[in-house]
């Protein structure tokens, strides 16, 4: 692999770069999921998550997103991964399930797929 | 005189932290990630390092996107590893050495990098895990040095290039030597190598960027200060951005190093794992 090969502008397939854009586009959902650090914050969300989101202002994009606990929907709606995986632990997702949930693949598939980049 | 005496790199997937929690280490899926770590505790318990400087990126347990700072440095006596939300089991506090942070935070602010320094910081899987992989028991092992944790931001674009990661080393590298005491220091640099994991490109992992990674930054670490950070991003994946770490770490390590061993297993979690050991020559 030659540096020089390297294209620096071209976009980025299926890669949403977390920006200030972004950043200000999530603040109140990412601000959220960070919540999810400590336990009783967890317990509170899943006693009432309507009441939860409201707490932290999420707008109405970002309350389906996280209903439907779509990831990609949750990006697009300003959400981050660091903080979106507190969320998906609420639900016991890991990260194959993410990428499987993603990528529209089987988790199986998914670790197939992880498998044979090795190769 | 403080001296350096190499730089170690490891991934710090929580899965790994799961794993050495339930001692998972001959499972055919973790077995060949593992054993790339007993010959690097041989070499750590022959030198005994005191100190620890650990380089990594946090991922919302420090901080949030309220207060992000690009490049902070521990500066405390001791540093807490708090729930993460994801039930990854806590570990007990790490002792650190807060006279040699503020000596590395004088030095390197002279050197006009701008630092945070954080007298209370929680540290994450990516301090912990790479502290477990290398002093395994922690506390309870007599060799495990004290630490301070170095993070740099790649939650949240703009990150720093990789040239200002290869020089912030460089000024860390600084630091330490021209601190009084003697005493051994060995720098981590940890995270990486390609992931990622959010998007329709979840899954990613690019093994030729990452070996060719692996042999420049033993051989010609600013040959890949040319890589912009959105090439970063499309060769090693959005959390492959971590490989700034490494950068910072080889920085620190002074021009020449020896490879004395190293290790690449695709996959651990969704990840490359890479793993080095840098011996800094005379």
């Amino acid at each position: 692999m030659e540096l020089s090969d390297f294209d620096h502008h071209a976009p980025i397939e299926g890669t949403t770069l977390f920006d200030g854009e972004m950043a200000m586009k999530g603040y109140a959902l990412n601000k959220m999921c960070y919540s999810f650090n400590k336990a009783e914050a967890r317990e509170a969300y899943l006693a009432d998550p309507e009441s939860y989101f409201d707490r932290f202002g999420l707008n109405e994009e970002q309350k389906q997103a996280c209903r439907n606990k779509n990831v990609l929907e949750m990006i697009a709606a300003g959400g981050n991964i660091y903080y979106l995986a507190k969320f998906a632990g609420i639900y016991k997702l890991n990260m194959q399930d993410i990428g499987a949930q993603q990528t529209g693949m089987s988790v199986d598939a998914f670790k197939e797929k992880l498998l044979r980049a090795g190769d | 005189m403080a001296k350096i005496i190499g730089g170690l790199t490891t991934s710090h997937i929580p899965a790994v932290g799961n794993a050495i929690a339930n001692e998972l280490f001959d499972e055919p899926y973790w077995k060949p990630f593992f054993d790339a770590y007993p010959p690097i505790r041989e070499w750590l318990d022959k030198h005994k390092p005191d100190v620890a400087i650990n380089i990594y990126n946090d991922h919302g347990l420090g901080f949030f996107l309220d207060q992000m700072p690009t490049f902070a440095i521990g500066a405390a006596h001791e540093y807490v590893n708090e729930d993460e939300g994801w039930g990854l089991p806590k570990v007990p506090p790490f002792p650190g050495d807060a006279k040699l942070s503020w000596h590395i935070i004088e030095s390197m602010v002279e050197d006009e990098f701008d630092i945070t320094s954080c007298q209370e910081l929680a540290v994450d899987h990516g301090f912990t895990v790479p502290m477990q992989l290398f002093w395994p028991g922690l506390g309870d092992n007599p060799n495990m040095p004290r630490a301070i944790p170095i993070s740099a931001n790649t939650v949240q674009h703009p990150i720093p290039t990789l040239k200002r990661a290869l020089d912030f080393g460089k000024a860390l590298g600084k630091a330490i030597r021209s601190y009084p005491d003697d005493i051994k220091v060995v720098v981590l640099g940890t995270g990486g190598l390609s992931h990622q994991l959010d998007g329709e490109r979840a899954g990613h992992i690019n093994k030729e960027f990452d070996q060719m990674c692996m042999e420049k930054i033993v051989t010609d670490p600013e040959a890949l200060t040319k890589i912009s950070r959105h090439e970063l991003v499309k060769q090693a994946g959005s959390q492959g951005t971590e490989f700034l770490m490494w950068m910072m770490m080889r920085g620190a390590l002074g021009d020449r190093v020896n490879s004395l061993h190293q290790n690449y297993h695709i996959p651990i979690s969704n990840t490359g794992a890479g793993t080095m050991m840098l011996e800094c020559v005379e």
